[in-house]
């Protein structure tokens, strides 16, 4: 079924359209070093605006995950994954996303994954797969 | 942090009503509305000319959608009322945060008698759309909210993907067990059982939970509450003129409303959620202990939530809320703690938040029926999951 996008602004551009290049872009305060997520003009742990999206490993682990097995809409594929996904850049920099490309009752928490873009449109969704 | 005056200890419970609790209810949204607010006003002796507020979450916010077709504007012109101040919307701490804001209201002198309701009519509306309530409906066309696109692209349709990934994180950490977690939801149906407005009032066993079909793992569909077309109204009162009614003031004797972490649904405390701020709040505003409490009504949306408000309101320690509930006789209605005596939202049906209210009260009043449990003086209400939450501990005078 077609995905819900998100509608593109100057704060979340980067990140949704990070994928046309491969790489990960994830909001960083040059400030206290930090990385936050979601995007946002001002760093939430130090109120620095000196912000900017940067690329990271794309590499993290899976902190949380569900297998939905509910067809929401008819057109939706089952099962499929829904994780929360913690990069290795810094604890408890986090996202959602999809585990892909394995069986769904494969997945683990702490299982290593990496990015793995799908585009529709002009958003570039990060899903995740095993980091081998 | 300490407070020279507490202010919700100035408001009191005087009345309460609820209207059928229909699956569905051939009755209009209004006509639920006025069936719940029309007994609260009569049940606290008051008149409509007596009612100077109005509060309601989430309020008519998304243009009448089932989630909350009636709000405050609707129902201030349909019942003739002349209120000082009104408010409603969705940005608050959790269902509760009508009533906290209209007690608010009442401690700041704006008003004397605020009726507070919430009325939901999820049941008829899913007889003609399943998917009325999916969270990418929140949004036509592209998703442009702040914080629901960072979900709705990975087909998190539902909030039972959220609620799921903190259960299975909870099952991770704790050694937690769907054999333990069954035990909110054959709570529940038990207490059904006692409770003639109850949507779902048959037995339900261990075998018919693990058997029930998986949603979003770990959660199962008797993990879900029940779709229900229902209002729920309370009136408010300041203490001095709650003294002056018919039923025996409730008082608030204190609130818990706090967010110390993002509005988010993953940048939080993935197995307390918002509960552990809301919860020491609460307690940090009285001399109570969990100890003192006859009930605790604790959101049932999702079975998972009920634990971890167990939990966080130090009714069990943090993490043991699974074996706490083992077997269910802890919270059961002759256990250390009852807990949702009306059959709550997984099997009375999904009242939404002010239902563990008027349960609360009419428990306390000593007027619960045949599921009335012994005579208590103190409850506690919690609501919400995620970064929604909020509490209220109930004090009959
Ligand atoms: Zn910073």
């Amino acid at each position: 079924m077609a995905r819900k996008l998100p509608a593109l602004n100057p704060d979340n551009i980067a990140f949704w359209q990070g994928g046309k290049t491969g790489s990960l872009n994830i909001h960083h305060c040059s400030c206290c070093r930090r990385y936050f997520h979601p995007p946002a003009p001002i760093c939430p742990h130090c109120l620095s605006q000196d912000v900017a999206p940067r690329p990271v490993s794309g590499r993290g682990r899976v902190i949380s995950y569900t297998i939905n097995h509910q067809r929401w809409q008819a057109a939706l594929e089952v099962p499929y994954v829904v994780a929360i996904v913690e990069l290795e850049e810094q604890m408890g920099l986090r996202l959602v996303s999809n585990i892909v490309g394995m069986p769904a009752d494969e997945v683990r928490i702490d299982l290593p994954v990496r990015v793995t873009f799908s585009q529709i449109e002009d958003v570039w969704l990060p899903f995740f797969e095993r980091d081998a | 942090m300490m407070f020279d005056r507490l202010f919700e200890k100035d408001v009191a419970i005087s009345g309460v009503g609820q209207s059928e609790v229909g699956r569905p209810s051939s009755l209009s949204a209004m006509k639920l509305t006025l069936d719940a607010t029309l007994e609260a006003i009569a049940d606290a002796g008051l008149t409509r000319d007596d009612i100077d507020g109005v509060a309601c979450w989430p309020g008519d916010n998304n243009n009448g959608d089932a989630f909350s077709p009636v709000g405050p504007n609707a129902l201030i012109s349909t019942l003739g009322l002349k209120v000082n101040w009104f408010g409603g919307g969705y940005e608050g701490p959790g269902p509760l945060a009508g009533l906290i804001n209209g007690a608010m209201a009442i401690a700041t002198g704006l008003c004397k008698h605020v009726l507070v309701f919430r009325t939901i009519t999820e049941a008829s509306r899913r007889q003609t759309d399943k998917t009325a309530s999916a969270l990418s409906n929140k949004t036509i066309g592209r998703d442009s909210s702040f914080f629901w696109q960072w979900y709705t692209p990975f087909n998190v349709l539902s909030g039972i993907n959220l609620m799921a990934m903190y259960a299975q994180r909870h099952f991770h950490d704790y050694g937690t067990r769907p054999e333990q977690l069954a035990q909110i939801a054959m709570t529940c149906r038990a207490n059904a059982a006692l409770n003639p407005k109850a949507v779902y009032r048959t037995p339900m066993g261990l075998d018919d939970y693990m058997a029930s079909r998986m949603i979003s793992t770990p959660l199962r569909m008797l993990d879900c509450d029940v779709h229900c077309d229902a209002s729920t109204a309370i009136v408010l009162s300041r203490i001095d003129a709650a003294r002056g009614g018919p039923n025996p003031p409730i008082r608030l004797e204190a609130i818990g409303a706090a967010l110390h972490q993002p509005w988010s649904w993953d940048q939080i405390d993935l197995t307390a959620m918002v509960t552990g701020e809301v919860a020491h709040m609460m307690w940090s505003r009285t001399d109570l202990k969990p100890s003192d409490l006859g009930s605790a009504q604790l959101y049932d949306g999702f079975s998972i939530l009920t634990m971890i408000w167990l939990e966080a309101l130090g009714l069990c320690p943090v993490g043991e809320g699974g074996r706490f509930i083992e077997g269910g006789g802890n919270i059961a209605r002759d256990g250390l703690i009852p807990i949702n005596t009306n059959g709550g939202q997984l099997s009375g049906g999904r009242t939404h938040g002010l239902g563990y209210v008027h349960e609360a009260c009419n428990q306390l009043w000593g007027r619960a029926g045949e599921r009335q449990l012994k005579p208590h003086h103190a409850s506690v209400v919690a609501a919400g999951g995620g970064p929604l939450g909020g509490s209220v501990l109930l004090v009959r005078e």
